[in-house]
């Protein structure tokens, strides 16, 4: 399967702190990508050495075939949409559009079309020549994007375009993304810290950490069988607890044993279990496989957050529709299907690069 | 009772303003008024005239000296706004120790005492065999007057994000092209007025053009100070308001000129 970009062995630093740490990643042609991970994990990084506002200290940056490591930005077939908008104050909504065309001395006609439909896909029209200024946080976001689009780029990458936006309008923008993706057919890579916008745009996740690749696969791959800790702690709210793999499919945790899904990790061999805290059943004491006392309770919205303590001392983190007043003796039981297993990682290092390289 | 009270109050402090105005403007005052006094004594008024305004722009050296102290402000303004513009750009992008040393460094000149920077610009002058003249005022003028160039145009820089050229980069723009098209406009204002800046500090100057001038060559501050030790001619009174007038136009022109907004 070919891809469109390729990032191979790419190392960066800055000032003697490793960013980015022999970081292979191959993007296809027409998907949504997003580059997810905590600040400071080399995500934004990644993106400026595709952009080309970067360069890699080792490792090339490959597209469609052709090594562009050493392409300045203006010279290649990507547009970037930046965190702070970044529009030109000084020019009208139009000329702010038709900025990259001018530069290729597009016919004006040509020029005028563009902008009409830049600015109808984002859902602007006749906004040509209102001021930057008197603009929305959101119209002023749409207006970076329609400026991109017009140039018809192969890529467009997306540096936290929506970290300024609050909740609603947030959530709003993700459609709109999704669906400019889908009618524009190209490529996006997407960066953010936000795993939600992660989950409902993409279709491919990579998760990040420390300027390594964690974990890549679709959001459903990631949610619900994460490599390792850290993917399964970054990604939703999870309880992670050490458990004695007994043979395939039993699983020791604090004594008890549950019935799961997973094999090959030996006899009696010590590993890291995963468990969702939304695939927490709460049961009364006598059907639980564990049991334990509700020690917190606080009402969320859609579901009640609890913290039932077994006896050896572990607070489990229970997502529920059910709640369970504090105080109350309760039993845990876990469908083996949401069960995750992981290796134990043996030292911090491997616990960065993660297990299954 | 109150309202007597605050009458009182809103008197005094009208008086104190009119005080304070009065202590700052009345020398200059009595120069305008005496430079239309058709009198030469410096105490009575002799009613109104335009002699010495006439007398003034009939005079071959003033007229040689005010053109020197044009040609020198605008050159070495001109020259001083392109330098220091550069400079303060390049200080920008630096890292930040970097930055406040080369700032403290940049900040020295204008800190520094004129009589010292006129005497050393001097001694330099000499000691590298550069003949004093026309060309030595024109280089001291722009070496004191690219400090504050820089000083006006870092803030502006400051708030002019880093990711609006890279955007401009990122349309197709080449590095010049975007700095022109897109950073430039944006630090216009304090462009401007660090040349506006610089041009009044030149003009005002006379203690550096003194110690650099040489001879055989006049700006108009330095005519003025030999003038004066001749005794005192009412045409003095004339230019000197002139000047005043025009530094006092380019002052209001500065001071406004960034909060406009400019546009294109």
């Amino acid at each position: 399967m070919g891809s469109l970009i390729d990032l191979i062995n790419v190392s960066k630093s800055f000032d003697g702190t490793l960013v980015l740490d022999d970081l292979n990643l191959s993007v296809k042609e027409n998907t949504f990508v997003t580059l997810l991970g905590p600040s400071g994990c080399g995500k934004t990084t990644t993106l400026r050495i595709i952009g080309g506002f970067e360069h890699a200290d080792t490792g090339k940056v490959i597209f469609d075939g052709q090594d562009i490591s050493n392409l300045p930005p203006n010279k290649r077939q990507l547009n970037t949409v930046f965190q702070k908008y970044a529009l030109f104050t000084h020019m009208n909504i139009a000329e702010n559009i038709a900025f990259g065309l001018k530069i290729r001395n597009k016919p004006r006609a040509y020029i005028q079309d563009k902008i009409r439909y830049a600015l109808k896909l984002v859902n602007l029209d006749g906004f040509e020549n209102r001021s930057v200024d008197s603009l929305s946080g959101g119209q002023q976001q749409r207006i970076a994007i329609a400026r991109a689009i017009v140039n018809e780029p192969r890529v467009l990458l997306l540096d936290e375009p929506l970290g300024a936006l609050d909740l609603k309008l947030r959530q709003d923008m993700q459609y709109e993304l999704i669906r400019l993706k889908n009618e524009l057919g190209i490529t996006f890579i997407y960066v953010t810290h936000d795993q939600e916008e992660a989950l409902t745009m993409s279709d491919t996740i990579v998760v990040m950490n420390q300027g390594y690749i964690q974990q890549m696969g679709t959001p459903e791959q990631i949610y619900n069988e994460p490599e390792n800790a850290f993917v399964a702690d970054f990604i939703g709210e999870s309880n992670i607890v050490h458990g004695t793999m007994i043979r395939d499919e039993l699983v020791e945790i604090f004594g008890a044993r549950f019935a799961c899904v997973d094999k090959g990790f030996g006899t009696n061999a010590p590993v890291d279990v995963v468990i969702r805290a939304e695939d927490i059943d709460l049961v009364s004491p006598e059907e639980g496989t564990l049991t334990g006392v509700c020690t917190h309770l606080i009402f969320k919205g859609v579901h009640y957050e609890m913290e039932v303590t077994t006896p050896d001392g572990f607070e489990w983190l229970v997502h529920s529709t059910d709640m369970c007043p504090v105080g109350q003796a309760v039993g845990i039981h876990v469908d083996p299907f949401d069960i995750q297993i992981m290796n134990k990682p043996e030292s911090e290092d491997e616990e960065a690069v993660g297990v299954n390289e | 009772m109150k309202k007597t009270k605050n009458t009182l109050k809103r008197i005094l402090e009208d008086f104190y303003l009119v005080l304070i105005m009065v202590f700052l403007y009345a020398p200059i005052a009595t120069l305008m008024v005496l430079s239309f006094s058709n009198s030469k004594s410096r105490t009575q008024w002799g009613g109104f005239t335009l002699r010495w305004y006439g007398e003034m722009f009939e005079s071959a050296t003033i007229m040689t000296a005010l053109q020197n102290t044009l040609v020198i402000a605008f050159a070495s303004a001109l020259i001083a706004t392109v330098i220091g513009t550069a400079a303060a750009i390049a200080i920008n992008s630096m890292k930040p120790l970097s930055r406040s040393i080369i700032m403290g460094i940049t900040n020295i000149p204008m800190l520094n005492a004129d009589i010292v920077t006129g005497i050393s610009l001097m001694l330099a002058f000499i000691a590298f065999g550069i003949s004093l003249g026309f060309k030595t005022i024109l280089i001291a003028h722009i070496t004191f007057n690219i400090p504050y160039v820089i000083l006006s145009v870092m803030p502006k820089l400051k708030q002019t994000s880093k990711s609006v050229y890279e955007a401009a980069m990122d349309l197709g723009a080449s590095p010049l092209y975007a700095f022109f098209r897109v950073v430039f406009p944006d630090i216009l204002p304090g462009v401007l007025s660090g040349f506006l800046l610089a041009f009044t500090m030149s003009l005002d100057d006379f203690i550096i053009t003194h110690f650099t001038k040489g001879a055989g060559i006049n700006t108009l501050s330095t005519l003025i100070y030999s003038e004066v030790r001749r005794g005192i001619k009412p045409s003095m009174y004339a230019l000197s308001t002139i000047i005043f007038a025009a530094v006092l136009t380019l002052l209001i022109i500065t001071n406004f000129a960034p909060q406009k907004k400019f546009e294109k």
